[in-house]
């Protein structure tokens, strides 16, 4: 959350990793593990998030003076289910194809969490520059959170990312890792690995602190 | 028959909505601590689904006929609705069903199992009796999935885990690993 | 949530210096009445596309499973007879009639769906009700398991199958390499269950459509 002086730099990058929706919060899961099977349908998956919440807060700033704060979260999902409506008519019309792998996991970015979240903490409190910087950075740390587990659930599971054999014919894919039980445990094992890093990088910084005490 | 059987058991077990969908993660990883809470927010789950599946079915035959556009917002701002109104009713006339389910369903109602449900037994094109039977097979394959893994669980509470494992990654490896289990269902109903 | 909307305006008419239930019904409506007006005028706009490219995708399916077929037309069952209706209706099953350049009949693509291995296939298979022979089929929608039982689409051999299979006295699946009968499909090795999948809802295709068409054709 921005200090006194909050620094659009900081707004954006928080996003990515520190913040990172999926990573550090475990926000906006539900509806998608399930198309997260490929890479492809990620990328898929996460640009239309990307849109959505970007759209979303940009006009929930911008409007956040006449809404009323009794009706505030009824207005947020008006307008988040039209923007997820326009998407999904969109992406039916000029991406069928993966519109079809897609289906009926595209109405359900109105119930991820993290969109109503970002909405109700941030871009109802914030001038429309910095809640469309932080939607960005949300969006992008969502989109680079879906495309890890795709590529990861694809190259193992099918040998190939963005559709390119990556191993030969001789290699025997992890039909698992595409199925569900994969998407549980690449996420769980991503977890891991996140939370191992926060930790092994925060200790860095105790002991440089340390050091630093030491020194003077 | 066989069809609502196959509705049924394809809901309940073969795809689950927890294991097989990834429907209603949220408050499968953040409620499912404890077996008798799990146990309840799987009944009222249930509930709002039987309720879900009608509305569905009644703005699917009136209203969305007329204007199909109008779909994932009418689904969740009826349902919300209906859900909200259906609580202070509940409220009213047993106090003691109010206390049992009723601090879940403003919960529910935002759940994505509650939206999955109504989308998917409108692209199944499923009529009134086939939606009530696919909301309780969903309703109660939620309840087994969250029950399961709260009993899991609570053993893990006990076990020497590692300290960066616990928490939300040792529960999706466990989802993970339920998941595998119920992928034994398949096969079910065509094997025959 | 409308959660909220309820609760607020019971607390706005308590308080008296809360906004006015007016004034929240009032916001509640523009926003309705502005999301409207975006979701009508997106789905106007990318609606032709969106019927044109599902038009298609099934004409081409039609054109898939019935070879040299170059028109189709939706037909549906009324009253003992089929009949031509393009517009689809609730709950009523339909079957496509392919014709050749020259207008002639030359067969059916009937739909038709069921229980797979993991969850409903759909699938669509061309049948010729002079020689009483299926000669084609394509899988439209399933979720069977990717390496095994999306072979039912994926491994050519397989739907080379039904590119001449004949239904009488019904379509069977058999293990691979000892059918040889022009009834008898061979099943894929380590997805049998989905082969039979195919097969049966091929069967069931054929038991509700073949008597009419037999009698309306």
């Amino acid at each position: 959350m921005p200090t006194s002086k909050p620094d659009a730099y900081q707004e954006f990058i928080k996003g990515l990793w520190r913040d990172n929706p999926v990573f550090a919060q475990v926000l906006g899961m539900c509806p998608m593990l399930a198309v997260t099977n490929s890479a492809v349908n990620a990328l898929a998956m996460g640009g239309a998030t990307f849109f959505v919440l970007v759209a979303s807060s940009f006009l929930v700033s911008s409007l956040k003076r006449w809404i009323p704060k009794q009706v505030r979260i009824s207005t947020y999902v008006i307008i988040i289910a039209t923007f997820v409506t326009v998407i999904d008519y969109s992406l039916q019309a000029l991406l069928p194809a993966i519109h079809k792998e897609l289906g009926a996991f595209i109405p359900l970015i109105v119930v991820n969490c993290m969109i109503l979240g970002r909405q109700e903490s941030f871009a109802s409190r914030h001038s429309i520059g910095l809640a469309v910087i932080d939607a960005l950075g949300m969006a992008v740390g969502f989109l680079f959170a879906l495309l890890a587990l795709g590529s990861v659930r694809e190259i193992l599971g099918n040998g190939t990312w963005l559709g390119l054999d990556l191993f030969g014919p001789n290699f025997e894919p992890w039909v698992i890792m595409v199925l569900p039980p994969g998407g549980f445990l690449t996420l769980g094992l991503l977890l891991l690995l996140f939370s191992w890093l926060a930790e092994r990088r925060q200790k860095l910084a105790e002991r440089l602190a340390e050091m630093e005490v030491e020194g003077t | 028959m066989n069809a609502l059987l196959w509705i049924f058991i394809s809901a309940l077990l073969v795809n689950n909505f927890v294991l097989s969908y990834f429907l209603g993660l949220c408050p499968f990883l953040g409620v499912s601590g404890r077996l008798e809470t799990a146990f309840r927010l799987g009944l009222a789950t249930l509930f709002v689904m039987l309720i879900t599946a009608l509305c569905s079915w009644l703005l699917n035959t009136y209203v969305l006929i007329h204007a199909p556009y109008l779909r994932i917002i009418s689904f969740i701002v009826v349902i919300a609705s209906t859900v909200q109104f259906i609580e202070m009713v509940i409220k009213r006339v047993s106090p003691g069903l109010f206390r049992a389910l009723g601090i879940f369903l403003p919960l529910i109602t935002t759940n994505c199992a509650i939206l999955g449900l109504a989308i998917f037994a409108t692209n199944k094109g499923y009529g009134l009796i086939e939606g009530l039977i696919y909301a309780l097979g969903a309703g109660l394959g939620f309840t087994l999935a969250l029950v399961l893994m709260a009993g899991l669980r609570e053993e893990t509470e006990l076990a020497p885990v590692p300290r960066l494992l616990r928490g939300t990654a040792l529960n999706l490896i466990i989802a993970g690993i339920l998941s595998m289990a119920f992928m034994g269902f398949a096969g079910l109903f065509s094997a025959a | 949530m409308s959660t909220d909307s309820g609760l607020g305006l019971q607390s706005a008419s308590r308080q008296g210096r809360e906004p006015t239930s007016l004034r929240l019904i009032l916001t509640l409506s523009l926003a309705g009445l502005l999301s409207g007006i975006i979701i009508v005028s997106v789905y106007e706009a990318t609606l032709p596309t969106i019927t044109a490219y599902q038009a298609r995708m099934l004409r081409e399916a039609v054109f898939q499973v019935l070879p040299r077929v170059t028109q189709s037309q939706r037909l549906v069952w009324r009253d003992g007879t089929l009949i031509a209706k393009d517009a689809e209706e609730k709950g009523e099953a339909a079957v496509f009639g392919g014709y050749d350049a020259g207008g002639n009949l030359v067969g059916y693509a009937i739909p038709s769906a069921g229980p797979g291995f993991q969850d409903t296939i759909t699938l669509l298979y061309g049948y010729l009700p002079g020689s009483r022979k299926i000669v084609g089929m394509e899988v439209l929608d399933s979720r069977e398991t990717p390496g095994l039982g999306d072979k039912i689409y994926k491994d050519a051999a397989f739907v080379g199958e039904f590119k001449d299979l004949a239904v009488d006295p019904e379509v069977r699946a058999v293990k691979r390499g000892t059918g040889s009968a022009a009834n008898e499909v061979d099943a894929i090795t380590g997805a049998t269950i989905s082969s039979k999948a195919v097969v049966r809802i091929i069967n069931e295709g054929n038991a509700r459509w073949l008597p009419r068409l037999d009698a309306g054709g």
